[in-house]
């Protein structure tokens, strides 16, 4: 309530959690201590903002539920950023994640609640529609060779037309209770099987990109489609096969996002649009610092919302979601720039060599 | 108007790059109303008098300049040109493909934000009078993606016309220079001529031309006077007509039909395994056909623009030619329809000259980009082994001598030279038949050049083939027991043994009539 209080010490707060610790790690003279800092910089960002909304809030904030609850509602926050990190390791922007989501709840919602579909069919829907929207995007991008921001911002709309058709633009619930049990009924110490999935998915996802050579070729064709290309690799087969995954794993966030809420909003998807992608930049600054990556991700999504739920426990309103994520997406995505050029500079020394 | 009035003179023009003379106290006159030819290597000089008049380049102190009898003071500021009456015309037309006619001729002045209302319908009838008058025939409002190759020249050269004549009208000079800077060099031969009479209707029109080239065919066709550069001086200057084209030959290069050097002792070329392409055409290339052997170096080379450049890129899939089959042993493959994948697994290897471009990612570690073409054979159990390949990727490069044979630096963190040889280790652990190398020691140091040398003769040693692209005569003197000449998008001679010479290869590239002469 009290928001316009203009002695409300939190969001400058915020604003130097954010910023100082990977600015501040100077590019030329990084030992390995500075690259140790440098890789997790983000969670000792996060250590110390739970330490200052700890010490603003001690009562409310420090308490396990507090953290059980972030964990378990983010699941689907975690899955779309793991979505955005498949597309943006090939350079390619999927605006149409979000949507896909919302259509992935949707029809969900809409075969299981009101048609009568067993779950287990109506999840199988939601996927494979997930896929025909990859499919449809990897036309548009790899075979007509539409610009993939046009092409998927042009598909966003159009699947999210889809969505507000078939639910008539109403919020539906009455999702069987047994997606709910799988994905967010508390199982053990708090924690639900949602939170699991997002765990194995980011850790597949950080298996993909790490540990097979489908992962290691997509990073390439995102870095240098040219190179990738002369360098023997299907570089279109590539780029298609990651705006498909993209579409899939959006769609399984869709899953998750039914079975935690048991109903669909058909606008859903909107607001984790920008979370995703703010955490998606701000993961490529940690952990393997100047790439896209899992768990930089997986940490910039709780440190996103780790601010975002301390700030709504100090009573501020609605508006500053949209300040915080846009601004972290904003500071995000010019971090990961000055990273990817800080850590192109590093080795100075090696130029003397020859 | 007198034609024999001096437009542009020139005087003690000399520039200094560190410890070099790149030109030392050249003059110039040119003309109204005639082509005035400059011919020489590269690196003889072209491009700094250019760039002096261009106000890029300071010359040193003592230069003058006097254009349409005035004198000017330089040294030149950047852009100066435009109002002196002067423009340029460069390799790369500068226009933009995806507009119209009209809009890239019309392109300097709402650059400059000169226009008011732009009153397009006068505008389209200009130029169409423009286009008529210099003999173009192209509608004004077609984009200019769809004109032929050879039009596009002309439209950047009656652009530069028309720039010229508007300043003349609203300064009231009367004197304008254009300065075409290899304006031949991406186009076909039989569409030159067309160019060429754009050119002599710019020339009868008043204009002074200064027509910058190394085709000799060229400067004897179209110029009136010549000036041949060699080592940033004046070889020789005068009337293009008492010039015949092996006195062109031999004022470019220096010296007479250089001697045949004693022929080393060398291996009986193999006949059996060849690499061989067969009626190779495509963008650039006409007919090619061409063997290598294994064991050998072959060397291509050829003015710029002479399709040499293309060969890579078309043997590779990069480029897609319009037909032609290379044999590879037993296989055979269309080249039409080869991808880069495809020749990779028939053992044709290919590094770009262009290195940070086409090469390899600067930004990604040594070790990523050595392993790039492996990946799976370190791919076992669902597991990528990222130390073995780490430990591949060392022993690789520490086998070339890259230094540091560090495989977690960023590798654009390395010299061009190591670079390089990180590239070379990328290829060459895949053992191909055929190695394509462009340019492979450009931004390379001396000592890390004669590293490579031995790199790519250690190769042929044991059983390859290599085909290097190079407009480096120098380098294919030393590295070539064969080279193939292109001219105009065709094999126009091939040298062997003795005669793989610099200065040979240097007359061969520009056509020198020696081949019938001897």
């Amino acid at each position: 309530m009290n928001v316009s209080d203009p002695t409300s010490p939190a969001p400058p707060d915020h604003a130097a959690a954010l910023r100082p610790p990977e600015a501040s790690a100077g590019p030329a003279h990084q030992g390995a201590f500075g690259k140790f800092c440098h890789r997790y910089a983000l969670l000792f960002a996060w250590a110390i903002l739970i330490a200052v909304f700890g010490v603003i809030e001690p009562d409310s904030f420090l308490q396990i539920q507090t953290f059980t609850s972030m964990f378990n509602s983010q699941a689907v926050l975690v899955v779309l950023t793991c979505s955005l990190v498949v597309t943006l390791t090939s350079s390619e922007y999927d605006l149409s994640a979000a949507s896909v989501l919302s259509l992935s709840a949707m029809l969900i919602a809409v075969l299981n609640a009101q048609m009568q579909v067993p779950i287990g069919w109506a999840i199988l829907a939601a996927l494979a529609a997930g896929l025909v929207v990859g499919t449809i995007n990897g036309i548009l991008v790899v075979v007509v060779g539409v610009e993939s921001i046009i092409a998927t911002l042009g598909m966003g709309s159009l699947v999210s037309g889809i969505t507000l058709w078939i639910s008539h633009s109403n919020l539906i619930s009455g999702i069987s209770n047994t997606l709910v049990t799988y994905v967010i009924v508390p199982q053990f110490f708090g924690i639900s099987l949602g939170f699991v999935y997002a765990v194995a998915i980011a850790a597949g996802l950080w298996y993909f990109l790490t540990y097979t050579p489908l992962g290691r070729q997509l990073l390439f064709v995102g870095r240098g489609r040219r190179i990738a290309r002369l360098s023997g690799l299907a570089v279109g087969r590539l780029r298609f096969g990651a705006l498909m995954a993209g579409s899939f794993l959006a769609a399984m966030a869709g899953v998750f996002y039914a079975g935690t809420s048991a109903s669909a909003d058909p606008n859903s998807g909107d607001s984790f649009m920008l979370p995703a992608f703010a955490a998606a930049f701000l993961g490529s600054t940690s952990i393997v610092p100047g790439r896209f990556n899992a768990w930089g991700s997986f940490a910039a999504v709780y440190f996103l919302v780790t601010g975002i739920y301390g700030l709504s426990l100090m009573g501020i309103q609605v508006f500053i979601q949209n300040l915080f994520y846009g601004g972290a997406l904003i500071i995000a995505v010019a971090l990961s720039i000055m990273v990817r050029r800080s850590e192109t500079r590093e080795p100075d020394i090696a130029k003397e060599g020859n | 108007m007198n034609a024999a009035t001096p437009v542009l003179e020139a005087r003690h023009f000399s520039k200094r790059f560190g410890g070099t003379l790149a030109l030392d106290d050249i003059g110039l006159t040119i003309d109204s109303g005639s082509v005035h030819g400059m011919v020489g290597h590269n690196g003889s000089g072209k491009s700094t008098f250019i760039k002096i008049l261009a106000g890029y380049h300071a010359p040193e102190p003592g230069a003058e300049l006097t254009i349409g009898g005035r004198p000017v003071r330089v040294p030149l500021a950047p852009g100066r040109f435009r109002s002196l009456g002067m423009a340029f015309v460069h390799q790369d037309p500068g226009l933009i493909a995806s507009l119209s006619v009209v809009e890239n001729l019309r392109i300097g002045a709402i650059a400059r934000g000169r226009l008011g209302r732009i009153a397009w319908r006068d505008e389209v009838r200009r130029c169409e009078e423009l286009l008529a008058e210099f003999g173009v025939s192209c509608d004004p409002r077609a984009n200019v993606e769809t004109l032929r190759p050879w039009q596009r020249p002309m439209l950047a050269i009656i652009r530069a016309v028309d720039e010229i004549r508007r300043l003349l009208r609203e300064t009231g000079q009367h004197r304008g220079v254009l300065i075409l800077d290899e304006p031949t060099a991406n186009l076909a031969d039989s569409n030159v001529g067309q160019l060429f009479d754009v050119v002599r209707r710019v020339q009868s029109a008043g204009f002074g031309v200064l027509f910058v080239s190394h085709d000799l065919d060229e400067v004897l066709a179209v110029t009136d006077h010549v000036t041949v550069l060699r080592d940033g001086r004046i070889a020789g200057s005068g009337a293009t007509s008492s010039f015949t084209r092996s006195d062109l030959v031999r004022l470019i290069v220096g010296h007479d039909i250089p001697p045949a050097a004693p022929a080393p002792a060398q291996a009986a070329r193999r006949t059996d395994h060849l690499t061989e392409v067969h009626g190779l055409s495509g963008p650039g290339v006409r007919d090619v056909d061409l063997s290598v052997a294994p064991g050998e170096i072959v060397g291509v080379s050829g003015l710029t623009g002479s399709g040499f450049a293309e060969l890579g890129p078309l043997l590779i899939g990069a480029l897609p030619a319009w037909k032609g089959r290379m044999r590879l042993g037993t296989t055979t493959i269309d080249l039409a329809t080869i991808t880069p994948g495809a020749a990779i697994a028939a053992g044709v290897c290919y590094v770009p000259g262009d290195r940070l471009r086409e090469g390899c990612i600067g930004e990604l570690t040594v070790a990523e980009n050595v392993g790039l073409p492996v990946l799976r054979r370190f791919f076992r159990a669902g597991w990528l082994h990222r130390r073995a390949l780490a430990s591949h990727a060392r022993a690789q490069i520490t086998r070339l001598g890259v230094r540091p044979p560090d495989p977690t630096l960023t590798l654009e963190s390395l010299s061009g030279g190591n670079q390089q040889k990180v590239l070379l280790a990328k290829w060459l652990q895949l053992e191909p038949r055929l190695l394509i190398l462009q340019e492979p020691t450009q931004g390379v140091d001396v000592g890390a050049r004669e590293q490579i040398f031995a790199i790519l003769r250690a190769f042929v040693a044991h059983g390859g083939s290599v085909l290097c692209l190079s407009g480096d005569h120098e380098q294919l003197e030393m590295l070539c027991s064969r080279v193939l000449i292109f001219r105009r998008g065709r094999v126009a001679c091939e040298l062997a043994g003795p005669e793989v010479i610099k200065d040979r290869i240097a007359h061969e590239c520009l056509g020198s009539d020696f081949a019938s002469a001897a």
